[in-house]
């Protein structure tokens, strides 16, 4: 229904989200924005979830993006509530996520005289914004929203801010002039790739002997997984994944090799480095993929394609640097591919998968997280959402889960930001309420983020929580283990809390697993039981995730022997 | 002059919105970058301002440079000038310190570089002299030794000669992106 006659700037903004096809956003209100709530309240169709941090709002909207492909909102209010959005901003600008911020500003008259919760959040995140707008007119409120969605969700996606003070969101009813189109002139992502770079690439695919594929989120961002499995199988080219590329390719298909990176598949690792080429697809050659950069596939010519042409050549120069959309440019490139078997290199890898087996588990009566993955995988047979914070619960989940369809391992990548699972795993259920999402955290990151709990309860949001609880930030112990002498400051938590009587204080089942034979019940009563469910996994005997490639090094230097250690907690 | 590699020359046509300078020095300062002098001022068309910056770096470093000043949304269109036959320009004020005694002499050069005497006070003067940045340096060499109170330089801008509107087609004949412009149109140039 359109809307009849002049609307205030709240009201604009809360139009402007419907044609911009929002049905639900995440955020707190506080002074500046309590206008926009106002008329929020006016708006059902515009489901707003209340969050208990903005961490948590702009984390959800992380997480609806990555499961959904739509565009995240979240609403915070100036000052502090902005300030709280900024680590889930900064997150989905590096995993490329398109999300829309809005916050409240002081108004316009108290700008720049450091006014009650007056921060300057366009200066704070211009540099982990696509773009930002202050928005100081409210005939510009509905251009600036349309243009926010346009740059967050075309090209490269990616977060941008709208900051509107509360007196423009208050102001006077205005007309609701909706833009036909955005004016960017200087926003031009590409899509098709220029004919003369698809053919240069085609022809180093057509040589190549003994070629890998790499991917990376931008397949999943492009949605060019299918003409990724047609390339793929066309040339018979084995493919390996960056973390973020997980779920891009079928888990189990005869080409899929699995993740590379600091924590991959030795057998993934060794392809890159004995391939001939290296096919980079929507990938940028993170240090936590390569390693030593000159040591990184040190015999492979590289064909990049990548949306974003200031990734070619920022990291690794290419041989065929290919600037557009993957989905269009693998559409380009399969016509003009020819089928190839490469039997001796499939041959070859699949000595390598025996030399170094895909990760096993060892041999103990222990509790181990890796049992606990291994399970849940098997429970789930690839079908859930799997959204993990960082570290090894992180690390883990990526070498033992299956994943089958696109997006259905939601993890944060590039920031790293421990506790993004808990809100991020909310999102993703809001966005994809037919699918078992499992929040799957270390004690560390959840404590971060375990106040939104509450948003789940309130909302009746069906997040299934695997706590890997080993009472220790696991990951800093293994760097501790492995690079400061042993020395485990600050990283073992003494004082946690029973997170079984923390799931009855929220009116939740909690269930807590001490034994390897109680962890394949547990996952299924969790999954049986409507509602949010927290599974409490008492790890004692921790392993450092292995194989590892140290920082910094490269193939040479994986280290794969693992040593267990018991922590007391 | 450069302290790794060459000094390039960089023109970017930007929206002149608030914020645009921001996000140019901030994207400069995120990524490490050495910008030696920016410039900028409205250009021929409304609403947009004409950049140069001049950087200093290898190719690779001024190839990031480039495409990473064209992703900003504002930014309409960056071109590497450095290869290109161009027009310099930097406009410095310098007040050197004359008494009567030495004016005559601080007059003659001025002349010879073909400079201007823009104020004169008892004890000072000040110099407008415009030109590429080592004919003022080398005034400034020169004034020197009369004491320099104050100078103040625009930074260097800079032009394609010939009837170019300033953009520069890279080695392959396409534009930055090598590809099209979002509407699956091939954007040649």
């Amino acid at each position: 229904m359109e809307p009849t006659g002049p609307l205030t700037g709240a009201e604009i903004v809360c139009e402007s989200l419907l044609k911009e096809g929002v049905d639900v956003l995440f955020g707190l209100p506080g002074g500046a924005v309590l206008p926009l709530y106002g008329a929020l309240a006016k708006y059902p169709q515009l489901r707003h979830i209340l969050v208990r941090h903005e961490q948590g709002a702009s984390m959800a909207a992380d997480g609806y993006a990555r499961a959904t492909g739509k565009v995240g909102v979240c609403v915070a209010t100036s000052g502090p509530g902005a300030t709280n959005l900024v680590t889930g901003i900064a997150g989905a600008m590096m995993d490329s996520v398109p999300m829309v911020a809005i916050t409240g500003q002081v108004p316009r008259p108290a700008i720049g005289r450091d006014a009650f919760q007056e921060t300057d959040v366009t200066g704070i995140t211009l540099p982990i914004t696509k773009h930002s707008y202050l928005v100081m007119d409210v005939a510009d409120v509905a251009p600036a929203i349309k243009e926010a969605f346009h740059i967050a969700r075309t090209g490269r996606p990616g977060p941008v801010l709208v900051d509107i003070p509360r007196d423009v969101l208050a102001a006077d009813k205005t007309e609701f002039i909706w833009p036909e189109q955005v004016d960017l002139p200087g926003y031009n992502p590409p899509s098709f790739a220029h004919p003369a770079l698809v053919s240069q690439a085609a022809e180093l695919i057509n040589q190549a002997e003994k070629p890998v594929i790499i991917t990376g989120h931008g397949v999943l961002t492009s949605q060019a997984s299918p003409e990724l499995l047609e390339f793929a199988e066309k040339t018979q080219i084995p493919v390996v994944s960056t973390l973020l590329g997980i779920s891009s390719f079928p888990t189990g298909h005869i080409l899929d090799l699995g993740m590379a990176g600091m924590h991959g598949m030795a057998h993934a690792i060794l392809a890159i480095d004995q391939a001939d080429l290296l096919i980079s697809l929507g990938m940028r050659f993170d240090d936590r993929v390569t390693g030593s950069l000159k040591d990184f596939a040190p015999n492979a010519k590289i064909v990049h394609v990548d949306i974003d042409p200031s990734e070619l050549g920022k990291n690794k120069k290419a041989d065929a640097a290919v600037a557009g959309d993957l989905k269009c440019v693998l559409q380009q490139l399969i016509p003009q591919v020819t089928p190839n078997v490469h039997i001796d290199w499939l041959r070859h890898i699949e000595s390598l998968k025996g030399e170094h087996p895909p990760i096993q588990i060892r041999e103990t009566e222990e509790l181990l997280p890796q049992h606990v993955l291994r399970e849940l995988s098997e429970a789930t047979k690839g079908d859930s959402i799997i959204v993990t914070g960082v570290g090894q619960h992180q690390m883990w989940a990526a070498q033992f889960c299956a994943f089958q369809e696109p997006n259905t391992l939601i993890t944060s990548g590039g920031h790293g930001s421990m506790g993004f699972e808990v809100p991020a795993a909310i999102g993703a259920k809001l966005g994809r309420p037919e699918k078992t999402v499992w929040s799957v955290a270390g004690d560390g990151g959840f404590q971060m983020t375990m106040c939104d709990l509450a948003t789940a309860v309130e909302n009746n949001i069906d997040v299934k929580f695997a706590i890997l609880n080993n009472g220790s930030l696991g990951m800093v112990y293994q760097l501790q283990d492995l690079f400061f002498d042993k020395d485990y400051f600050a990283t073992v938590y003494t004082g946690n809390p029973d997170f079984v009587k923390l799931a009855e204080a929220y009116g939740i089942t909690g269930i807590r697993v001490n034994e390897q034979s109680q962890v394949a019940d547990a996952i299924q009563q969790a999954m049986e039981v409507p509602g949010p469910v927290i599974i409490d996994f008492v790890v004692k005997e921790i392993d450092n995730v292995y194989p590892m490639i140290p920082s910094g090094q490269s193939a040479k230097q994986m280290l794969e022997e693992s040593t267990p250690k018991r922590i007391d907690y | 002059m450069s302290q790794n590699g060459h000094q390039h020359t960089l023109v970017a046509l930007v929206q002149d919105r608030p914020g645009v300078l921001t996000r140019v020095a901030s994207m400069f300062r995120r990524r490490g970058y050495n910008i030696a002098s920016l410039a900028v001022g409205k250009s021929e068309q409304l609403g947009l301002s004409r950049m140069t910056v001049v950087v200093n770096g290898d190719e690779d470093t001024v190839s990031q440079v480039t495409k990473q000043l064209d992703k900003l949304i504002e930014v309409i269109h960056v071109s590497n000038i450095s290869n290109e036959e161009t027009v310099v320009r930097e406009l410095a004020l310098i007040k050197v310190s004359s008494a009567t005694a030495n004016r005559g002499e601080i007059i003659q050069i001025v002349n010879l570089f073909r400079a201007n005497i823009v104020d004169v006070g008892s004890q000072s003067m000040v110099i407008e002299i415009t030109g590429e940045e080592d004919k003022i340096q080398a005034l400034y060499n020169l004034l020197e030794p009369f004491g320099i109170l104050e100078m103040l330089r625009t930074g260097r801008i800079a032009m394609v000669r010939g009837q170019s509107d300033g953009r520069v087609s890279d080695s392959i004949g396409i534009d930055l992106y090598g590809a099209g412009n979002g509407h699956g149109e091939i954007r040649a140039v």
